[in-house]
């Protein structure tokens, strides 16, 4: 697999460190619910058969983090763009 | 109904120029309702459907593959098997499945070529040393052989090894020796056709597109062959078990991921025993036909796709060669990829749901083979009683709520390092 990254270009995925899906979101602390919520992200998880937005860490390039969009049925890769605050938090 | 095989019907048979030998297993159509159906027709959920007519009388038993029996994972593994664990849940539900393994051809009239060769996990260093002998030190405790070899008695068992590889020299190993390899594909086989004698419908080209539910319980599910009717559903479908379960509004504790596995040309006997490297991740061992059947990690993404990545190739052949420089010339024949549900702690879940009447066995992660009859018997007997077998009762789908983990490798809520 090519993940074009937006700083070196397409590189091999060797060159990159997979994290998982990128949609789970750090809960608030203070949230009344926190159990619940941090249960669910930590643990669980859609495992979509199909699109997937997945954090890649850059590790033999750029040390950027990226959200690659990728098909699990494929492995086609549809983009990459660099992580935001509300993903590299997670 | 299939007739019992035996030296006396084989010879009866070949007399007769094997003209009437007949199907191993029926090709039924669907009744409109079971009263159990297990979906997924691989090794775990043939196993379940056997051990449920055989342990617990219930012979109007449907088991529902989507493609044909055998296609996924039971047919995909290095087909190792072996009960060397360390943590107090895993290890009396692996024994247990050895235990089973001993007795499975003569249970099941059928050859799955179970042969206890030996599984030797290696290790190369003084920490690791210590390791394995506090893994050994758990199964003997548990009942469970195992062995601690010395450099020497390891040069023994595969001499033409690289003992003294300048970073990662071999200093020892834990070998059980109960351990060893099944014919995979005839352990799929075998449980079908015992578990089609004792009436259970295996039904072929059947895929669940739907899990029926009223007031909050199952009570059938729909499939490309129509609607069948059923109190009591049972999952056993890993690879694709979030997707199945979401069917029902389920959300897991589970990631798939692709694992490959490789087999060499066919090579004289080189290898007496499994063996596994320690200072990567790689386990090899040689066929009855002699081909080398390899294998490393997995490809570490999210992945459907019942295929792997070249990298991965690379590196588990990179493993090989680095433990035995001998095959370094070696031509891989084939590869291929299976589904694998890793599981947030690196353990299978075997329990009820939230769901009335809808059971989940899954989880595997890449371990799953080893387990096959333990995974039936446990599974069948919750579907059965409504309660856990004792063997398993380490394995709850609440576990990652309540802090009850079973991590094997200490790798935490990361299933591709598990």
């Amino acid at each position: 697999m090519l993940i074009p990254c937006p700083h070196c270009g397409p590189r091999t995925h060797e060159e990159f460190t997979y994290l998982g899906d990128a949609t789970p979101r750090r809960p608030d602390p203070a949230d009344p619910a926190v159990e619940t919520a941090f249960f669910e992200y930590a643990y669980i998880r859609v495992n979509p058969a199909g699109p997937h937005r997945e954090l890649w860490f850059h590790a033999a390039g750029c040390h950027a983090w990226l959200v690659v969009e990728r098909d699990t049925r494929t492995h086609t890769i549809t983009g990459a763009a660099p992580a935001g605050r509300t993903e590299s938090s997670s | 109904m299939a007739r019992r095989y035996s030296i006396f019907r084989l010879v009866g048979e070949a007399l007769r120029g094997h003209r009437r030998w007949e199907p191993a297993w029926r090709d039924p159509e669907p009744k409109p309702s079971y009263d159990v159906i297990v979906v997924g027709g691989g090794g775990h959920g043939l196993a379940t459907a056997y051990y449920l007519a055989k342990n617990h009388g219930l012979r109007n038993v449907a088991v529902l593959e989507k493609g044909w029996i055998g296609s996924g994972n039971v047919g995909r593994n290095t087909t190792i098997i072996r009960s060397n664990y360390l943590l107090p849940g895993n290890i009396p539900f692996y024994e247990w499945s050895m235990q089973l393994w001993e007795g499975l051809e003569q249970d099941l009239n059928y050859n799955s070529m179970v042969s206890q060769r030996g599984v030797l996990n290696l290790f190369h260093s003084d920490s690791q040393r210590d390791a394995f002998v506090r893994r050994g030190n758990a199964m003997r405790l548990h009942g469970v052989d195992g062995e601690f070899l010395g450099r020497d008695d390891v040069r023994k068992l595969i001499p033409m090894a690289d003992f003294d590889n300048a970073r990662f020299p071999i200093r020892g190993g834990l070998l059980q020796r109960r351990g060893g390899t099944a014919r995979h594909d005839a352990v799929a086989w075998g449980f079908a056709r015992a578990a089609d004698r004792l009436g259970v419908d295996i039904l072929q080209n059947c895929e669940v597109v739907g899990i029926r539910r009223e007031r909050g319980a199952v009570v059938g599910v729909d499939t490309t062959r129509g609607f069948i009717a059923s109190r009591r559903v049972g999952l056993a479908c890993a690879g694709n078990t979030s997707r199945v379960a979401a069917l029902a509004g389920l959300r897991l504790p589970i990631e798939s991921h692709v694992l490959q596995a490789f087999v060499s040309e066919g090579l004289k006997p080189l290898l007496p025993c499994v063996v596994t490297f320690g200072a990567g991740h790689f386990y090899i061992s040689q066929s009855d036909k002699g081909g080398l059947v390899f294998g490393g990690s997995i490809d570490m993404y999210n992945s459907y796709a019942q295929r792997g990545n070249l990298p991965t190739v690379e590196e588990v052949c990179e493993e090989g060669v680095a433990l035995f420089p001998c095959l370094s010339r070696v031509r891989v024949l084939r590869s291929w990829g299976g589904i694998m549900d890793m599981s947030m702690d690196g353990s299978p879940i075997i329990d009820r749901t939230p769901v009335d009447g809808l059971y989940l066995n899954a989880g595997w992660c890449y371990g799953g083979f080893k387990a096959t009859p333990a995974s039936g018997w446990c599974f069948a007997h919750l579907l059965a009683t409504d309660q856990p077998y004792v063997a398993a009762t380490a394995y709850r789908l609440d576990r990652f709520a309540t802090g009850r983990l079973i991590d094997e490798r200490g790798a935490g809520a990361q299933p591709n390092l598990h």
